[in-house]
């Protein structure tokens, strides 16, 4: 029932959040972070109730029949990867909430399309049933229009406006080749385990695995279907900027792994090479741009761009290693960048300005608002001690074992994405002080809290890179085993 | 064999945890605990490290000493301390696991010991710091890092500390970083810091594709597992179509290049001298006595895969000399002190790699030793000098500091005496080695035989240099009258002892630790080279082993034995090498002793004699500014081109928008259902509905033949068209056989003529959806039903194609078939076959199958 009650508990929150008077916002606020500290307290009990050495690939698993005639059931469980990343969402959620502590407009608002956001991520994480994957997967990106159109900054419409059309697209591309694959089984199910072990014909795989690819690559910020992903990082608001590019991203990427791959084998193995390709355009592509950006979040937008690519690349390596350290990145990644607009957030809610031109030596005036983003950008660097260190090492391992062409490509990402983040570093945080910027209030220990916790996630998960790999493992074995 | 176990975790976690503790709480912390956390891990990390080399290593490597008879491989004495996995997925492990042997307690005991002292000075040199424990943060951090980086036993583990110090280095040079630099610098101290990081992550790139060439051929990562598995790196492999090349080439190039990063090397050694921007201690601990020795550490350490591949050693032999001669003749020209010291590092680092090159791992390793101690002193003698006169670097605004820092005077004498060469302190002997080793080595790859001469030319040429602008720099600082202005001298600043006992005891060192490593001409035993023995001598013998170097032609990169054994020459080269450092010493005394105005204006008019020369050198040959403009300028106009060209105008213009152009005309088309006008609603709804109702009540049509086979002229054929799903409707059957448009079943009638009957007049229609029908004729037929839902008054029309043959003219073809060949007979079959195959006309809702 722990997988319900991780969904129910957003929903209840949504709820009582919509109980609530409007001008009563601090309570709003501390029913969103409440609710959050549960779902991480439940991830963790998933995490430790999960036992990655059982023969069961999906554990903690709940069924009831929904509708039968179409072969709907509500069908939850988890495998390694859903335990992973259903924590990330629950780590994001949490520190999220707590980031918007300051908000002031429409707080009650915010807070109910957020919470319909996180049901929805959650959902997906843990659905085994086709139907009520898709169904949650809309449920997460709806509220994503709104939430950018009324609390963004920057453009905001159009980015919202862009955002909607490219996920709409993705999603087109998916209905119909989710409900071949339900016809096409013959089996009149949608229960995703029975799916993937019916056997389609090699032709309809690969025929079908590429609009399924496509569809989930958009979310994931596949290139060249990335565009949305800067424009709506920079429009949105930070609570939002941080589930979007920490979790939402990985929905794209989990759908791949959940779905496309394990329904589809042989389609993976015919396609993987072009996606590769493509995985690696992201890694290179997103890293040069992000050179060329004077605005944080688009930095840090694209720098998203190019670290997604590593998942791909890792994805589409179809090897345990790649794969795990695919997985391992989305964890890593999404903490990180969680953190990344965290501590963004607290300096433009200050300074309501994003160029780092504006900026210098903001270390000397926030030392310790400064010292987040400038863990954040170690962290996105591949610097060890951080848990995306390890990440990308494995991805990197795989792809120059099994394509060292694609390889040395994207280690020389690496070169690039040190470069622009040294740039911002240089240019915002260190270099001569700019005496505007005196008057910045550092963070108390209240505005510290969210971002010590996701820094203490990058750096255990550094040091003790075994804990997630060891609850990745299994399942990818068996993911590759399948292919 | 000699393996014993001993926490060795404890030598990186202290450095680690006084980290954590001055990094996340020092702010809070008075500044005494700050330092006394800071030194005292150091400290405590040197205790342990004592304990473990001289209580715990040093029986291992007596008994594995005495066992050995002359000649025979001595077995390799070791210290293992696994702790925990990192890694296990897949293929892929990587397990936490510590390694003492004679190689990282050397560099272990160099760098507690010469970091402790760094550490102790630092109080000193930083004192009025606001930032006092994040210094003491990072130092400790580069501390633990460093640890790590020389104590784990497999790559990967050397590679994480190699990132660490990376980092932490990265973190020192931009210490200060809001000061725009001292009047030297003209660049900000942030970009130095930034140029150190992308230059060795440009080597680190290669370093990773290297250590995953080793993984993909040999499956581990782990040091012991591919030393014992070197033969797998012998194969060959044509990267990209070039070739072939052994793989331990690559790899080893690979990380060679790798190390250049790190080790500022040619062609990437641009960082090291803008890293002197960061407070001198830590130029002292990072930026000459540990970090930058990794490489050379790395190089020792795979001593067995260089071997495997004497080209490689070939070029490392030529890129250490050059770069020793390069930084030389740079370090000649130059005015700020640091960088003087930070070009004569690069060049020592050249002679180190040098050695590398020509087989002598055990004096690569000596010189590291005595370099420490001599460059540490140097270091932190220049720190002193800077602290003194508040933070001055240029030293024609120097002068005279003899008798007003004596002790800094003396300790820095005898450090520049040991980097000079002369006789009988460190780095005479550790110097003299290298060139040496140089002389008489055998480089066996084909083609590379001139590598020993030409190399041992470029390092007595680089002694030469390095005499001269080590005394310059010396008689600039401490000899003549004092150039400093008045106003700096009132607030002299005279180091304390926190400073003042480092420097004596580096200074001792850099005298006397010489001795551990005398030549065979001189002393009849070297402490230094015996103790290496184990891990340097086994490098030859594994890769041997692999019989690599038979496969390519060619003999590993040795010692010319009768050279070797040569004393007289040995002493003549000495004798060589003693001339050269004199005749440096004597050439500075000469031009720069009690340096003064007119001397000054001498020494431009000999400089300018010189030319372009000296441009060149004092702008150190143009590299940083060719890097400039192709790496850093490439890199812009790339960026530019994917943001403009790519982003904006491929994917957001032609893409995005015009995707919205598309929806724009999909819009305008909607807007004409959209239009508010309620009739024009009801209207289209009407027909909308009408559409569905239709799609919807169209009765449902699946025709079975039966029987399946052959049909032939007689045979009764029944046609189904049951389905289970719609029993309850009552659907109404009519049939045309020949499809002619006369309905045969049930046979047409025509409407009667009176008008009112003719209102009430149905077709005849069966209920029955079942019939038989017997064809009369050989041919195709196309068999017609009507199909009527009389609730919705709908209906549908399918059509089944029938082939009737003759069974008489079957026959007939079968006998003529016969007649013809086999081949015929295949296709003949199949066409002739008779069946009934089903050809639906019109869209068959419901059945996709």
């Amino acid at each position: 029932m722990v997988l319900s009650a991780i969904i129910l508990t957003p929903l209840a929150a949504l709820f009582l959040t919509l109980l609530i008077p409007a001008r009563n916002d601090k309570a709003i606020k501390a029913v969103s972070a409440l609710a959050g500290a549960v779902t991480v307290a439940l991830a963790a009990y998933v995490w430790f109730k999960f036992d990655p050495y059982s023969t069961a690939r999906y554990q903690l698993v709940e069924r009831v029949e929904w509708v039968p005639t179409f072969g709907i059931s509500y069908y939850l469980g988890v495998d390694g990867i859903g335990v992973l990343m259903t924590m990330l969402n629950a780590i994001v959620f949490l520190t999220g909430a707590l980031s918007m502590w300051r908000l002031e407009l429409r707080v009650k608002e915010y807070f109910a399309f957020m919470l319909t956001l996180v049901i929805g991520v959650f959902g997906v994480f843990v659905s085994l049933d086709l139907f009520f994957f898709f169904f949650f997967y809309e449920v997460a990106v709806l509220p994503m229009y709104p939430l950018i159109a009324v609390w963004g900054s920057t453009r905001k419409e159009y980015a919202a406006m862009k955002l909607t059309l490219y996920l709409m697209a993705g999603s087109a591309l998916l209905f119909p080749a989710l409900l071949s694959i339900y016809y096409k089984s013959g089996l009149n199910t949608f229960d995703m385990v029975a799916l993937s072990g019916h056997k389609f014909s090699e032709a309809y795989q690969i025929f079908v695995y590429p609009f399924i690819y496509i569809g989930f690559g958009v979310l994931a910020g596949m290139f060249p279907v990335h565009g949305w992903s800067p424009t709506g990082h920079v429009a949105a608001p930070t609570a939002v900027s941080m589930l979007h590019a920490g979790v939402l991203m990985k929905l794209g990427a989990f759908g791949i792994l959940r779905v496309a791959m394990p329904l589809l084998p042989a389609g993976a193995a015919y396609w993987n090479g072009p996606f590769a390709a493509l995985a690696t355009c992201n890694i290179v592509y997103g890293a040069l741009v992000a050179l060329k950006q004077d605005d944080f979040k688009f930095v840090i937008g694209f720098s998203s761009v190019s670290h997604m690519g590593i998942v791909l690349l890792g994805i589409n390596m179809l090897t345990i290693d790649g794969m795990g350290g695919a997985v391992f990145q989305m964890f890593a990644h999404g903490v990180m960048t969680a953190l990344f607009f965290s501590a963004v957030g607290f300096i433009y809610d200050q300074a309501h300005t994003r160029d780092i031109h504006e900026f210098g030596g903001l270390s000397k005036h926030v030392p310790i608002a400064s010292a987040f983003f400038i863990i954040a950008g170690l962290c996105g660097m591949g610097v060890p001690g951080f848990a995306s260190f390890w990440a990308e090492l494995l991805v990197f391992i795989a792809a120059v074992k099994t394509m060292p062409l694609f390889g040395v490509l994207a280690v020389v990402g690496l070169i690039i994405s040190a470069l622009f983040m040294l740039r911002v570093l240089k240019h915002a945080f260190f270099g001569p002080a700019n005496p505007k910027w005196q008057g910045l209030r550092d963070v108390t220990a209240w505005d510290a809290l969210p971002r010590a916790i996701l820094i203490a996630v990058l750096i255990l998960f550094g040091f003790i890179p075994r804990l997630a790999l060891a609850l990745i493992a299994s399942s990818v074995r068996a993911l590759a085993g399948g292919i | 064999m000699g393996r014993s176990t001993f926490p060795l975790y404890w030598i990186p976690l202290l450095p680690l945890l006084g980290a954590a503790l001055n990094l996340l709480i020092g702010r809070k912390l008075p500044r005494r605990l700050s330092h006394a956390i800071g030194c005292g891990s150091v400290l405590g990390a040197l205790v342990v490290a004592m304990v473990a080399v001289f209580y715990h290593l040093y029986p291992a490597w007596q008994a594995a000493h005495a066992s050995v008879s002359h000649g025979s491989l001595p077995p390799v004495p070791q210290i293992v301390n696994p702790l925990f996995d990192w890694i296990v997925a897949g293929s892929v492990s990587i397990k936490l696991s510590l390694l003492l042997d004679p190689l990282s307690a050397v560099m272990i005991l160099v760098i507690t010991f010469v970091g402790f002292l760094i550490h102790v000075y630092s109080t000193g040199y930083m004192s009025k710091d606001p930032s006092y424990a994040r210094y003491f943060g990072y130092l400790n951090l580069f501390t633990g890092a460093m640890l790590i980086l020389v104590l784990g036993d497999n790559l990967v583990s050397l590679f994480v500390g190699w990132e660490g110090v990376g980092l932490c280095s990265y973190l020192l040079i931009g210490f200060w970083f809001d000061k725009n630099g001292t009047r030297v610098f003209g660049d900000e101290n942030a970009s130095a810091g930034k140029k150190a990081f992308i230059v060795n992550r440009i080597g680190d790139l290669a370093f990773i594709i290297g250590m995953f060439v080793i993984f993909a051929a040999v499956g581990s990562l782990n040091i012991e597992d591919i030393a014992s598995n070197a033969g797998k790196l012998a194969a060959g492999y044509k990267p990209f179509g070039f070739g072939p090349y052994s793989l331990a080439g690559i790899a080893a190039l690979l990380l060679f290049i790798g190390a250049t990063g790190k080790s500022a090397q040619i062609p990437l050694f641009v960082w090291l001298p803008d890293a002197m921007a960061g407070p001198t201690p830590v130029s002292a601990l990072i930026h000459a006595a540990t970090m930058v020795t990794a490489g050379v550490y790395m190089c020792i350490r795979l001593n067995f895969l260089y071997m495997m591949s004497p080209a490689v050693m070939g070029f490392i032999a030529i890129i250490g000399g050059l770069t020793a001669l390069f930084a030389a003749t740079i370090g000649i020209t130059q005015n700020d002190i640091k960088k003087v010291l930070a070009y004569s590092t690069v060049s020592q680092l050249g002679y180190m790699f040098l050695a590398v090159g020509v087989g002598a791992f055990s004096a690569a390793l000596f010189h590291v030793f005595t370099h420490a101690f001599f460059k540490a002193c140097l270091f932190l003698g220049a720190g002193a000098v800077i602290h003194a006169l508040h933070d001055e670097q240029d030293m024609r605004a120097m002068g005279g500091l003899r008798k007003r820092l004596p002790i800094t005077h003396l300790t820095m004498l005898a450090s520049t005496l040991a980097i000079a060469g002369v006789p009988f302190f460190s780095g005479f002997f550790s110097k003299d080695e290298i060139l040496w080793k140089t002389f008489i080595s055998v480089n066996g790859a084909p083609g590379w035989s001139w590598i020993p001469s030409v190399t041992y030319f470029l390092g007595l040429a680089a002694a030469l240099c390095t005499a001269f602008y080590m005394f310059r720099l010396y008689y600039m600082t401490f000899s003549g009258r004092i150039r400093a202005p008045e106003s700096t001298m009132k607030h002299f600043h005279p180091p304390g002892p926190a400073m003042t006992v480092p420097l004596i005891v580096l200074a001792t060192g850099a005298v006397l630790l010489g001795f551990m490593g005398m030549p065979s001409v001189l002393s009849s035993t070297n402490a230094f080279h015996e103790w290496l023995a184990p891990v340097t001598e086994r490098g030859l013998h594994i890769a041997m082993g692999t019989g690599l170097l038979a496969k390519m032609g060619a003999k590993p990169v040795v010692a010319d034995a009768t050279k070797a054994h040569n004393h007289g020459l040995e002493l003549g080269l000495m004798a060589v090498s003693v001339l050269i450092a004199l005749a440096g010493i004597f050439l500075a005394r000469r031009y720069y002793n009690k340096y003064t105005d007119d001397q000054r204006e001498k020494l431009e008019d000999l400089a300018n004699s010189f030319g372009p020369l000296t441009t060149l050198s004092q702008h150190k040959y143009y590299v940083d500014e060719i890097y400039n403009f192709i790496f850093v300028g490439g890199f812009k106009l790339l960026a530019g081109f994917c943001y403009r060209a790519a982003d904006r105008l491929v994917i957001d213009i032609i893409g995005v928008n015009g995707t919205a152009a598309v929806v724009d005309v999909v819009g305008k088309l909607g807007r004409f259902f959209q239009n508010g006008n309620l009739q024009h609603y009801v209207a289209v709804m009407l027909i909308g509905v009408g559409g569905i109702v239709w799609l919807v009540g169209r009765p449902p049509a699946h025709m079975k033949v039966t029987p399946k086979g052959p049909i032939v002229i007689g045979q009764k054929v029944t046609i189904d068209l049951t389905r289970d799903n719609y029993e309850k409707r009552t659907l109404q059957y009519r049939w045309d056989f020949e499809d002619d448009g006369k309905w045969d079943f049930p046979k047409q009638t025509l409407p009667p003529k009176d008008p009112k009957a003719r209102k009430r007049w149905r077709p005849a229609r069966t209920s029955s959806p079942v019939v038989t029908h017997v064809f009369t004729k050989a041919k195709k037929y196309s068999v017609k039903v009507e199909v009527r839902d009389p609730r919705w008054h709908t209906t549908r029309y399918e059509k089944v194609t029938i082939n009737v043959i003759d069974p008489n003219a079957k026959k007939k073809q079968d006998a003529d078939k016969k007649k013809k060949t086999k081949k015929s007979a295949l296709p003949a079959k199949a066409g002739g076959a008779p069946h009934a195959s089903l050809q639906t006309g019109g869209p068959n809702r419901g059945e996709v199958r």
